[in-house]
């Protein structure tokens, strides 16, 4: 058993683990953070696979940004957990069977042969780059268009989550930016015409 | 020695940790998306697995695709959920009935 495959057992171990805890805790609190643990060694195993580009990229995106955005909801969001609770237990037993012939009809599937399938070495490696450069080499010349389209993907994501997320609220006093930047000097000040008053009458 | 079936069990338990857990918790719109995280975390280590024991690039360009989507994906759902939370004070799946579908 090399050092290797030790880690590849601990890691996987910690990630099963994380993952009953996500779907069986009852706090949500509890179970992001038992995601972000999930995430983490899988990043982990993603290292043992020689894809370190993705691993790094896991731990930022989703540790750094998606569980915190997960974190800050379920703590903005003041739930009674009782009734999202009530069938548990119920659905407990039917969960835990339709799981259980996934995984066999999975293991099944992938049989034997996937067994003795030997490791190559690093096709990164082979040619003589990091994971890094040869994942940039291939996401740059071959997915351009992909790659662009995620742009796209993000850029409208971004825009709808905020109007989603805007609200208007009635009766509360805020400035109107575009009328500020509208106004005119007409429009506050008035200049009158008038004439002077002569001197000597005031002076009566 | 590390073979591609290694990594494709652990994929596959996951997935099926992830589908019990939308059956446990149907009720809870936040679990449900968290379980939806744990099933493309899955298939994520599915292609790089794929990738890294046949040589080709194109698992890790599409793992790379697939953490933009889940993270519109994931913005875009929290962000209903916060709106659906404001609205109708509750994240209970069962009560989610106004679109009498």
């Amino acid at each position: 058993m090399t050092f290797e495959l030790v880690c590849f057992y601990a890691f996987g171990a910690v990630a099963v683990l994380a993952a009953l805890c996500v779907v069986a805790l009852k706090t949500p609190v509890h179970s992001v953070l038992c995601l972000v643990l999930t995430f983490f060694s899988t990043a982990c195993m993603w290292l043992l696979a020689d894809a370190e580009f993705l691993a790094i990229a896991l731990v930022l995106v989703y540790v750094g940004a998606v569980m915190v955005l997960f974190l800050f909801v379920v703590m903005m969001i003041d739930v009674d957990l009782a009734p999202l609770r009530e069938g548990f237990a119920r659905y407990l037993p039917i969960g835990v069977v339709v799981a259980a012939v996934m995984l066999v009809e999975m293991l099944a599937l992938i049989g034997v042969r996937a067994m003795r399938v030997a490791p190559t070495p690093d096709p990164a490696l082979a040619a003589g780059m990091s994971n890094t450069e040869w994942l940039a080499t291939n996401l740059f010349s071959r997915f351009l268009l992909p790659f662009e389209i995620a742009a796209l993907i993000l850029t409208v994501a971004l825009i709808s989550a905020i109007p989603l997320a805007m609200r208007r609220r009635a009766g509360v006093k805020m400035q109107n930016p575009a009328r500020q930047v509208m106004v005119r000097p007409g429009d506050r000040v008035r200049l009158v015409n008038m004439p002077a008053e002569r001197g000597q009458d005031a002076n009566r | 020695m590390i073979t591609l079936a290694h990594y494709l069990v652990f994929g596959a338990v996951l997935f099926c940790i992830a589908v019990a857990g939308m059956f446990i918790n149907r009720k809870n719109v936040i679990t449900l998306l968290m379980a939806i995280e744990l099933m493309l975390l899955a298939v994520n280590t599915n292609f790089i697995a794929f990738s890294r024991y046949l040589g080709d690039a194109a698992g890790q360009v599409f793992v790379f695709f697939i953490l933009t989507v889940a993270a519109a994906e994931t913005a875009i759902g929290l962000a209903i959920v916060v709106v659906l939370f404001r609205n109708r004070a509750t994240i209970n799946v069962g009560e989610i009935d106004s679109l009498k579908g």
